[in-house]
């Protein structure tokens, strides 16, 4: 039975999870005859209850906290600024997990961090943590893939079995396919991660960062229904988002200036009403989701897959999760998506995703638990899946 | 001319849109005023089809006219869905005459794009794979050539390939390898031969300046080859057979652009090298051997693997940055 600790801080969220695993793999229980998945109707599009796992090992979540650094609107969250905020909040995150978790120190088997991908100074300062707690308690460490995580834990929580994964975040875009012991990138962002050109988009218009840029987007962008032309940049089964940022930051400054009455007031052609904020927001989700979901269509066309699993700190938006269940329903496929607690960067993947790892024998030993900030999804041996 | 003329005014208004950063919209090329789009459609009703034999795809969409599921009364349909692709039906079917097969792709209306962005986006890839293909075919590359399309209700009509995709027949190469033992003769001579004969036929795309756009091997074909038809290509009699006899012919250019930069071609080749990596990991250790016969293949093919290389460090390296 047992219980693991993870640690995350790749990026401006710090999250602490402790996660209990019923039983352990190994054993013969991995074909699951009784399962309900197999035959019946797709599971409903979120898991209403993040306490049960639909796939194998059965979770258990015993705490799942996060805080959150934000920075001031009109600026993003630097390194430095990041990894302080870590380091000030770790042990409060720690203490508080485990007291909510009520578990001893004695029940915990690993402890678990994100190794990377990431940002190296928050990435560090929680790795140090992490190796702290290992020395003081005298428990192995374990280094985990941050992306590897986001997969094992959506897997998990919606009962997708072997879904096409998009994996849309802030750092990263990525569609990815599992084969061979490996999760494969079929697809991903040539440059910028979406994420990243929302944030910085919603920078030039100084939307605030709180609770996350994104979420901010996403409700102007409802008030929203002028589409406003952009490039539009899929390949094959990347995409690129560079180009459209530097669009649209441009669009958000003609747009400032007219707002300001330094230029005529900015008109749509065809309809002759005034262009907004919200119409921004509106057409850069519309557009970037557009290309998402095209590019995910066609891993699922390549390798034939039915399922969708959505992951990341973008995949909590609901228009993009609205979007992939039109696509997926017009190939007879469905979508899978988990809401803000296991969407956006959390402490319990890590610890799942670990744990998965442990349980197969691995560990990472001291001199070897470094971080990286490149660490690629498809490095990672996932030798714990069939 | 007036179906000429008609195809003109397309081209001049998707010149005036702002289009240029995107991949799938080109310039107005020339040579597809000379191609001329044969057909004129009669508005039939189209009927909603669904498809009849059991199993997998029941698209909800209707074809537009005139490919209609019921032909003329007493015969029956020849049109069928073969696939359900990324983001085209495709169908076979025949154009014109009951004896032209033809491979007909529709693009329908994708509910979840903003009416506005679909249109474009439909118009634009059209218009593209159209000019691609007709590019193509004149400058003497393996393709199926286009028999008609319909860039506003979003189909093209294109020549039907005979043959198998390289990825099943990949796929499918140790069956093949079982069932003719006496024939083959060892190794993994049968793969090289396939790589290089890859490597040459993306090699002669570029060369007439055409980027497929998405590359992988299910948009590759090995179209049987004829012996003694005209035109064709080694007849090959005297090697031993093998799973992937033919001539290597490409097909989808729904994602092709016009290009001659070694930037684009590089990142052709990249999208090709993954593509191979992730359907055919065990086959991915010979794939110098397409950039080997790619390399020979043209004058500036030498610059375009170094190039490959940068294209590869920066798919690879990125994660967290910028």
């Amino acid at each position: 039975m047992p219980i693991a600790i993870g640690l995350e801080g790749s990026a401006n969220k710090l999250g602490v999870g402790v996660i209990h695993h019923a039983a352990y793999p190994h054993s013969s229980h991995r074909s699951r005859q009784d399962s309900p998945l197999s035959s019946s109707p797709p599971p409903p599009l979120k898991a209403s209850d993040g306490d049960a796992s639909l796939t194998w090992p059965p979770v258990r979540i015993l705490a799942n906290l996060r805080h959150t650094y934000v920075s001031p609107p009109g600026s993003g969250f630097l390194p430095k600024d990041t990894a302080a905020h870590h380091r000030r909040w770790v042990v409060r995150l720690v203490k508080q997990a485990m007291k909510q978790a009520d578990v001893r120190i004695e029940d915990i088997d690993c402890v678990c961090f994100t190794k990377g991908p990431g940002m190296g100074a928050p990435l560090g300062a929680v790795a140090i943590a992490a190796r702290m707690l290992s020395l003081l308690w005298n428990k192995p460490l374990v280094g985990v893939n941050h992306c590897v995580g986001h997969i094992e834990m959506g897997r998990s929580i919606t009962g997708a079995e072997n879904p096409v994964v998009l994996y849309v975040s802030g750092g990263n875009t990525q569609i990815i396919a599992y084969s061979a012991q490996r999760y494969r990138i079929f697809g991903e962002a040539l440059d910028i991660a979406v994420g990243n050109c929302l944030d910085r988009f919603a920078r030039v218009l100084n939307i605030s960062n709180d609770p996350a840029p994104g979420y901010n987007i996403e409700q102007m962008a409802k008030k929203g229904n002028i589409l406003v032309e952009l490039p539009y940049a899929v390949k094959g089964m990347d995409v690129s988002f560079s180009g459209i940022l530097a669009r649209i930051e441009e669009l958000a400054h003609r747009l400032e200036s007219s707002a300001q009455g330094q230029s005529e007031p900015w008109k749509d052609e065809d309809t002759g009403e005034v262009i907004t904020r919200e119409d921004l927001c509106f057409t850069l989700q519309e557009t970037v989701f557009a290309m998402l979901v095209e590019i995910t269509e066609r891993a699922m066309a390549h390798v034939g897959a039915k399922q969708v699993l959505i992951v990341g700190g973008v995949g909590c938006n609901m228009r993009l999760q609205e979007m992939m269940g039109m696509m997926a329903a017009e190939r007879g496929g469905s979508v899978y998506a988990t809401d803000e607690r296991f969407c956006i960067d959390n402490g319990i993947m890590i610890a799942h995703a670990g744990l998965l790892a442990w349980g197969m024998g691995f560990k990472t030993g001291l001199d070897e638990s470094g971080c990286t900030q490149r660490f690629r999804t498809d490095e990672v041996w996932i030798n714990w899946r069939d | 001319m007036p179906r000429a003329l008609s195809i003109t005014t397309h081209n001049a208004s998707l010149g005036e849109a702002p289009l240029t950063p995107e991949w799938h919209s080109r310039t107005v090329a020339s040579e597809t005023a000379a191609h001329k789009m044969s057909f004129t459609a009669v508005p039939t009703a189209s009927n909603s089809y669904q498809l009849n034999d059991s199993n997998e795809v029941q698209p909800l969409h209707s074809l537009p006219p005139p490919f209609t599921t019921t032909s003329s009364p007493g015969q029956t349909s020849s049109t069928k869905l073969i696939r359900q692709g990324a983001e085209a039906l495709l169908y076979y079917t025949h154009f014109l005459s009951p004896s032209l097969p033809c491979a007909l792709k529709y693009r329908p209306p994708k509910s979840y794009r903003h009416p506005i962005l679909d249109k474009r986006l439909t118009r634009a890839r059209i218009l593209a794979e159209a000019r691609v293909l007709v590019r193509c075919k004149r400058e003497g590359v393996s393709v199926p050539a286009v028999l008609g399309a319909g860039w506003e209700e979003g189909w093209i009509a294109i020549e039907w390939v005979n043959g198998s995709t390289v990825r099943d027949a990949i796929f499918g190469r140790k069956t093949w390898r079982q069932e003719n033992q006496a024939s083959y003769e060892g190794g993994e001579k049968d793969l090289v031969g396939l790589m290089h004969k890859i490597g040459c036929a993306v090699g002669k795309l570029h060369q007439v300046g055409v980027i497929h756009g998405d590359l992988t091997t299910s948009n590759l074909m090995l179209r049987p080859t004829v012996s003694g038809a005209e035109g064709g290509e080694e007849p090959s009699a005297t090697s031993a057979a093998t799973p992937f006899d033919g001539t290597i012919t490409l097909i989808d250019f729904g994602l092709a652009a016009q290009s001659s930069q070694e930037e684009d071609r590089a990142v052709d080749l990249y999208v090709l090298e993954r593509a191979f990596g992730s359907t055919h990991p065990e086959v991915e250790h010979l794939f110098p051997e397409v950039l080997k016969a790619y390399g020979e293949s043209y004058k500036g093919a030498k610059v375009v693997l170094r190039k490959l290389e940068d294209v590869r460090m920066r798919g690879r390296k990125k994660s967290m940055i910028g």
